[in-house]
């Protein structure tokens, strides 16, 4: 390992040789099929994107490229060469690199460390610092992945720290990078400036596997796209050829609805009514700054912004997770201000948090503790302090089926489940009772095409059901797809209102962009 | 399927056994011989009603200290202090087992265990309070607690509460109206320790209040979006933690001991913990865990005279059971289990898809 120094990794643009190629690959979990007879190559300098609904069997096709697991049947050929992965070190030997949704870095450790650890360059026996500072920062710029080695990566914004997971593969010789959703955790600033990477990393030389099931980003980037549907190669286009909706037809099997219909909203009696509220954020500052709002009865109100404006504040304190400071909450007419958390929802608020993994559910929990989380000790579901396992069993079957929630049984463990089952499962909890509003945090965040229009077509029925609907997205199309009125929030307070029909993305992006404008 | 279910359970039980054999040949370098050594632990833990019951007697207290750990780690808190908890317990138990003479057996025995159970929950409670309320740790409060309750202990069976007339520093003897004794040749505090044991497990899986606790202690967060108070969950875990620390002193100086006597009840508290890993934090597990370590312990001067075995060896073998059912992934490659149920396997089929 340690000879393997930076930059082996095709700085020259090269012919545009095959670097790998799979053939017949196959995975089977028990009586599951992940994979199953799947073929593709990828070149030398290529951008190649692997596109799929959440358990389509991407992630298990790239565990194998890099080691992870080991398949079933088939080969996976590197530079001609059939081989044989048995861990990730094997493959990093070989030139793949891989960034995982979730990064492994050492947070309290500086960029270079992080990135040199496991492979340091030595100067009698110690780790040579300054060297892996210049080699780090040598290596950033040859790539254009602005980052200080310096920094404590605890510190970086989670778009610099993928970025040093990059560095970290390109470091090892990375000739061959798989880049597993690499979008799923980023804001859109964040995800532009990475395809401008990626395009900067193949025109080096580099082979790109991108994993994503977002369409955009897989016409701007990829230069080819296989398709994956239940574990199989349903399709090899390039992007010119399609376009994002052919591209969401072959991924979920059918035509999907990108925008999707609905009726005129009706709007009722004002449900939520919120006065002048100031909210803290974690460390103490204001970031909710006098903020009013009113949403009623059967309408849906998009909230946009840059990330960072006080949304996430202003979703938890209507939710009675985050202390208000000021001004006033008010559900039909009633103060909320200074309830919890429980009484809130016991009150008909449903809440689809911002982050599913940390406050949506509890990982170790079966989905069907899962799907009763804030209800467990409800009359159904419990009764003299005793839990009623077997209704709770009986909910939540005719939930995972209700809310197309996939997972073997209702027993396994929430977090075997991928990202948009996941995420579809806090949604089935929180759309499945009556509800007067509805605070939904970024709904679709890392959820597949079709688990989008699942996900929407469900806010559209609560609000024709009658309930206030409130939506606070970081994707602008979202907003614009479901929302009957958008507020544009910036540092804190509500910028502008537009009607859902007038809005344009540019006009919602003058005004957030007022913010930053620097 | 059953068979999946039942692999988990069997981890400990194999852990156990190739300890036994690997403390086997333990004994075999130092000397001694390994049939006589566990000739020496069957007669003196099972032979003959009056060892089995020593051994269910020594076995209670770690019942208690066992139960008093997973209530803890339930909740995500780590009650070092249960050896703290159960000497405060304990001679508190004792005081008023020989303090309150006179009283009718049906009130003397149910006070005396209730002012341990009392006892033994309010340092733990300080804990969990302090834990709740400014975020102090509970481990460091626990730990120095102990200090506090051993040393405070130990002053009153040598001061204040000690027996007149005596050269060694303890209580008097309980009286007759506060003492357990045996059923049919089976220790009543042992009874109450199974009871209870079955009792903490409907607690922790079955109620409401359970899955509080094990929601905070699986993802405070998400505990905190569903409402449930996590300051409350805590306070709740310690208290009842403490309790049945103190509880388990109780039994121990009204069932065993018969009064309080510093250095009979040494690390029984951190007995509890290794109970509870071994009974991978499940409370029925806990009795067998405790039954075994119970007889380990109850064999030690056999081990010396018949074996000729420092009793140390017991600490042996619990040590690498321990290591072996907390470190599972040495026990599979002793093992070389099949590939089917190799631990990558097991480990990655929970995360196939994207």
């Amino acid at each position: 390992m340690s000879e393997s120094r930076p930059g082996e990794a095709g700085a020259v643009p090269q012919a545009r040789g095959v670097l790998l190629e799979v053939r017949g690959l196959t995975k089977r979990f028990g009586s599951v099929v992940a994979n199953e007879d799947v073929s593709l190559q990828l070149r030398r300098g290529e951008v190649l994107a692997l596109l799929g609904e959440n358990g389509a069997g991407k992630t298990t096709l790239v565990k194998m490229l890099f080691g992870l697991h080991r398949p079933d049947g088939g080969e996976i050929r590197l530079a001609g060469e059939a081989v044989r992965l048995r861990s990730p070190r094997d493959a990093i030997a070989r030139g793949i690199g891989m960034v995982h949704q979730h990064f492994q870095l050492v947070p309290v450790m500086t960029v270079a460390e992080n990135v040199v650890l496991g492979a340091e360059p030595t100067r009698r026996r110690f780790v040579d610092r300054r060297r892996a500072a210049a080699e780090v920062r040598e290596l950033s710029e040859r790539f254009g992945l602005a980052v200080d080695p310096d920094a404590v990566v605890e510190d970086l914004p989670i778009g610099a720290q993928q970025r040093v997971e990059i560095i970290k593969a390109l470091y090892r010789g990375a000739e061959i990078l798989i880049l597993d959703e690499p979008s799923a955790v980023l804001t859109p600033e964040e995800t532009d400036e990475l395809l401008g990477v990626v395009a900067e990393l193949a025109a080096r030389g580099v082979g790109i596997v991108l994993i994503t099931h977002k369409l955009r980003e897989v016409m701007e980037a990829a230069d080819r796209v296989v398709v994956l549907r239940d574990g199989r190669v349903v399709g090899e286009v390039a992007p010119a050829d399609t376009d994002e909706a052919g591209l969401a037809a072959l991924m979920v099997g059918r035509s999907v609805v990108l925008r999707i219909d609905k009726q005129p909203a009706s709007p009722g009696e004002p449900v939520l009514g919120i006065q002048g509220l100031e909210v803290d954020d974690d460390r103490g500052r204001r970031a909710v700054t006098g903020l009013d709002l009113e949403v009623r009865a059967g309408e849906i109100v998009g909230v946009a912004g840059v990330q960072g404006n006080g949304q996430r504040e202003l979703a938890e304190a209507i939710c009675g997770m985050r202390p208000r400071i000021g001004g006033c909450v008010l559900l039909q007419d009633r103060d909320i201000t200074g309830l919890g958390a429980r009484a809130i929802h016991d009150l008909g608020v449903a809440h689809i948090p911002e982050d599913r993994d940390k406050h949506g559910l509890v990982g170790s929990y079966s989905v069907a503790d899962d799907l009763v989380l804030n209800r467990f000790d409800e009359p159904g579901f419990a009764r003299w302090g005793r839990r009623d396992r077997a209704a709770v069993q009986r909910w939540a079957e005719q939930l995972i089926a209700e809310f197309d929630v996939r997972t073997p049984d209702v027993h396994a463990p929430a977090d075997s489940l991928s990202g948009g089952n996941k995420q579809k499962l806090i949604v089935a909890r929180e759309l499945s009772r009556a509800s007067v509003l509805v605070v939904a945090a970024q709904p679709t965040r890392g959820v597949d095409v079709g688990s989008i229009e699942f996900i929407h077509r469900q806010l559209v029925a609560a609000r024709d059901r009658g309930a206030a609907v409130l939506v606070i997205s970081a994707e602008l199309e979202e907003l614009l797809a479901v929302s009957d009125r958008i507020a544009v929030m910036r540092d804190g307070r509500i910028a502008a209102t537009f009607a859902g029909a007038s809005a344009t993305p540019e006009a919602i992006g003058l005004v957030m962009g007022g913010a930053t404008g620097h | 399927m059953h068979l999946d279910r039942l692999r988990p359970a069997l981890l400990p039980v194999v852990a156990v056994v190739v300890a036994m054999v690997i403390g086997a040949l333990v004994v075999l370098a130092a000397g001694a011989s390994p049939v006589a050594a566990a000739t020496a632990i069957w007669v003196a833990a099972f032979s003959g009603t009056g060892a089995i019951a020593a051994t269910l007697e020594k076995a209670t207290p770690l019942v208690f200290a066992g139960l008093a750990v997973i209530v803890g780690v339930r909740a995500g808190l780590f009650n070092i202090g249960a050896q703290g908890q159960l000497l405060l317990g304990a001679i508190t138990a004792a005081y008023a087992g020989y303090r309150l003479a006179g009283l009718p057996r049906a009130v003397h025995l149910p006070l005396c265990l209730a002012v341990g159970i009392v006892c033994g929950a309010l340092p733990a409670l300080l804990a969990g309070v302090l834990r709740a309320t400014r975020g102090v740790h509970e481990v460091i409060v626990t730990i120095m607690l102990n200090t506090i309750l051993v040393n405070l202990t130990d002053w009153l069976a040598g001061g204040p509460w000690m027996e007149q007339g005596q050269p060694v520093s303890r209580t008097p003897a309980i009286v007759g109206s506060a003492r357990m004794d045996r059923v049919a040749g089976v220790p009543v505090g042992f009874l109450l320790a199974v009871a209870m044991a079955f009792g903490v497990w409907f607690v922790l899986d079955r109620t409401t209040f359970g899955f509080r606790l094990a929601t905070v202690g699986a993802n405070r967060n998400a505990a905190h979006y569903a409402g449930i108070s996590v300051a409350g969950a805590t306070v709740a875990a310690m208290t009842l933690s403490g309790a049945l620390a103190g509880l388990g002193g109780a039994v121990e100086s009204l069932g065993v001991v018969g009064r309080f006597e510093p250095g009979f009840n040494a690390g029984l508290g951190f007995d509890g913990i290794t109970i509870a890993l071994l009974a991978r934090v499940s409370p029925r597990a806990v009795i067998p865990a405790a039954v075994l370590i119970g007889a380990l312990r109850a064999s030690s001067t056999q081990l010396q005279a018949r074996a000729r075995l420092a009793p140390e060896i017991v600490d042996v073998v619990l040590a690498l059971a321990l290591l072996l059912v907390a470190a599972p992934i040495i026990l599979r490659w002793l093992l070389r289990l099949r590939p089917g149920s190799s631990p990558t396997e097991v480990h990655l089929t929970r995360g196939w898809g994207s």
